[in-house]
């Protein structure tokens, strides 16, 4: 079969993998767009407590944001690694038929858990509602039907991956990306059982949820920048390895028992006051590295590059990372701070940041990536038509976020000072500081930074869509450019 | 171009990467035996489920410098002391109604959870149920009707109705309060408590 002309959307362009991968990424994107409308309803209930009270209440749109923000870096992730797994290996995907069915069951899995969580809701207090409504345990309230169908499809990736791997050939990334995606999916195995007692409930419970976002996901992002600092950029395989097995060392040198924070205050010994303290204090290094790493390498390359928009949002991403995960974590994380921020608004506005330039932002690089090709691996560089879309939505999504970001940290040292230190966290201490002015005005400035991001989204989506539309040149190649200046 | 030196090798960095993610592994894997041991319920950190039997108070340690939960004399749920079981069974029933009801999505507890409603920690000990007399009876009304007996103390934030019925509305209650006897390491701080046994 011929290849389309280059600037014409189509798959013939890809891949086996890359073919799987843009299924993927669009579920992705469909769930990133959830994410941001109910986080938008979510936003509005502090602002409008009656706004939709009783038909959609602030826990079911919470629950539907946050979800759908795990499934679709989930989906993402996914669909990087079945991008570059050709390229890595060398040989085509194995399994690729499972793959694709598996694909499908997963994306009908998610359908159905979203629409009992919106039209179901809640359920009484049995083993059936956490078996098929809601498990009630944040991040993780899928059922458990459908941990165990996540379990299954995640292996059969796992799978795919391993014996792609093993048919082809293995290198430091492929090597440090089956380790982690073994950690990954049996860290979440630690979330699948039911206790009674809150605090080991919570204990396990972070051993999903910290020892994913905070070290596995982290590292998966490495594998994922590796590959397309080497891409986009050129840069040589031994020196991405060599930074992916430093930033591997630090993050889980620091991550693992950086979990610690979050045992200060849920009825475990004190020891993890220091453990914890000490740890996830050092965890912002490997972030730093990471930053080193992407900047460095773009001016070595003299910025150089396949890809425009995916270099920026590299770009966007290590920064991110570090600002959000890493200098936004630190700042609460001593016991002798988080005693007083520990559950308040520093978390969102962490949570938000962290989120965002730790993960949505190399999502929407690799999006880039895809785009690219889709078209035949179209010129994507200084010229192209139509550039303002990108930039534009670079921009507004980062000073959305960015907006939302100090907005709710502005609200956070409120609550800490008012609700927390002075009237010591009782319930109508907890009001005083959700009805002080200077919350309020955090909440409303949150507002308008989910109404740019919103903008800025709607922008993001034209773009990815509508990117080398009529470009007829082909992409510029770091590698052949390197190649003939050497020459020469 | 001269090779790498070993500091910045490839290889030197693979090892290291191996060897500090298995020796922190094996550190957090002989912390975790030590938590699970201190944190089983019916220890000193986490109190049995009958706990629920006595009287359940939050108060400054001059050694720790922080307030730690003090069991106190017998003073049963709902005026009938329960056995060992039957505690146990409540509270169980209690946390599976918590999550059936998807509280933690506007509450804390042990400050996790989200954040568009006061955390639950200590919700049984909270001054806001006026006196400890009509306490337990004004906590179930609140469950179970919660748009009619809102205090949302000018905010205008109502908890939503979740058809709590009134045999887990009772459970809920037993949730909290032994929740309340955990040992939190003083989260959380300068919590003032309702006023307890006269």
């Amino acid at each position: 079969m011929a290849a389309a002309a280059i600037g014409v959307l189509d798959t013939s362009h890809l891949n086996g993998g890359q073919k799987l991968a843009v299924k993927y990424y669009t579920v992705a994107i469909v769930l990133f767009v959830a994410q941001v409308l109910f986080g938008i309803l979510a936003g509005l209930q502090f602002l409008y407590p009656d706004f939709l009270y009783g038909v959609l209440d602030f826990n079911v749109n919470r629950m539907v944001h946050i979800n759908a923000m795990v499934v679709w870096m989930l989906m993402g992730f996914i669909g990087s690694v079945y991008w570059l797994l050709e390229d890595e290996a060398g040989t085509p995907v194995v399994g690729l038929k499972l793959g694709e069915i598996i694909f499908y069951v997963l994306t009908g899995a998610v359908a159905v858990v979203v629409l009992v969580y919106l039209f179901v809701q809640v359920g009484p207090g049995n083993d059936m509602t956490r078996w098929f409504i809601n498990e009630g345990r944040e991040y993780i309230e899928a059922p458990r039907w459908a941990d165990i169908g996540i379990v299954v499809a995640v292996l059969t990736f796992f799978f795919n991956v391993v014996a792609t791997v093993m048919k082809g050939r293995a290198t430091g990334i492929t090597g440090v990306l089956i380790a982690d995606l073994l950690a990954l999916f049996g860290l979440y195995l630690a979330g699948m059982f039911y206790t009674t007692n809150v605090s080991i409930d919570q204990y396990w419970w972070w051993w999903v949820i910290h020892l994913w976002v905070e070290a596995t996901w982290e590292v998966l992002v490495g594998v994922i920048m590796a590959w397309a600092l080497m891409t986009v950029l050129g840069t040589r395989r031994v020196v991405v390895q060599t930074w992916l097995y430093i930033e591997v060392a630090l993050m889980f040198g620091s991550g693992i028992l950086g979990l610690g924070h979050h045992y200060f205050w849920i009825g475990t010994p004190d020891y993890w006051f220091w453990i914890g303290g000490f740890f996830s204090a050092l965890e912002p290094i490997p972030l730093v590295a990471m930053v080193v790493h992407a900047v460095y390498d773009s001016g070595a390359h003299k910025m150089r590059n396949s890809n425009h928009p995916t270099l920026g949002w590299v770009i966007a991403h290590a920064f991110g990372n570090f600002f959000g995960a890493g200098v936004w974590g630190f700042m609460h994380t001593l016991p002798q701070v988080n005693l007083y921020t520990h559950g308040t608004q520093w978390t969102t506005s962490h949570g938000h940041l962290a989120f965002f330039g730790a993960y949505a932002t190399i999502n929407i690089a690799m999006f880039y990536v895809a785009a690219q090709k889709l078209r035949g691996n179209v010129w994507m560089g200084a010229g192209i038509a139509g550039a303002w879309r990108w930039k534009w939505a670079l921009f507004l999504l980062n000073a959305g976020m960015l907006t939302m970001t100090v907005a709710l940290l502005a609200s956070g040292y409120e609550q800490s000072f008012i609700e927390r230190a002075i009237e010591g966290a009782t319930w109508s201490g907890y009001f005083a500081g959700q009805s002080h002015p200077w919350f309020v005005q955090g909440m409303q400035w949150r507002m308008w930074g989910g109404w740019v991001m919103l903008l800025g989204l709607a922008l993001l989506l034209w773009d990815l869509f509508t990117i080398g539309a009529g470009e007829t040149r082909k992409a510029y190649s770091p590698s052949e450019d390197e190649a003939a200046r050497t020459a020469a | 171009m001269s090779a790498a030196p070993w500091w910045a090798s490839e290889n030197a960095w693979k090892k290291i990467a191996i060897w500090v993610t298995g020796l922190s592994l094996v550190v957090l894997i002989f912390l975790t035996f030590d938590s699970m041991q201190q944190i089983t319920a019916g220890g000193k950190r986490v109190p049995d489920y009958s706990v629920i039997n006595q009287r359940i108070d939050y108060r400054f340690d001059d050694v720790r410098k922080y307030q730690v939960p003090v069991i106190g004399p017998e003073a049963p749920l709902f005026g009938k002391k329960v056995s060992a079981e039957e505690a146990e069974a409540l509270v169980a029933h209690g946390k599976k109604t918590f999550q059936g009801r998807n509280c933690i999505n506007c509450h804390t507890i042990l400050g996790n959870g989200a954040y568009y409603a006061p955390d639950l920690t200590k919700a049984w000990l909270d001054p806001a149920w006026g006196a400890e007399a009509a306490r337990e009876s004004l906590m179930i009304e609140f469950l179970k009707n919660p748009d009619q007996n809102a205090r949302t103390f000018g905010t205008g934030r109502k908890m939503a109705h979740l058809r709590v019925t009134d045999e887990e509305a009772k459970a809920l209650v037993a949730y909290l309060k032994w929740v309340s006897s955990i040992d939190t390491n003083g989260f959380p701080y300068n919590f003032k408590t309702i006023q307890q046994g006269g």
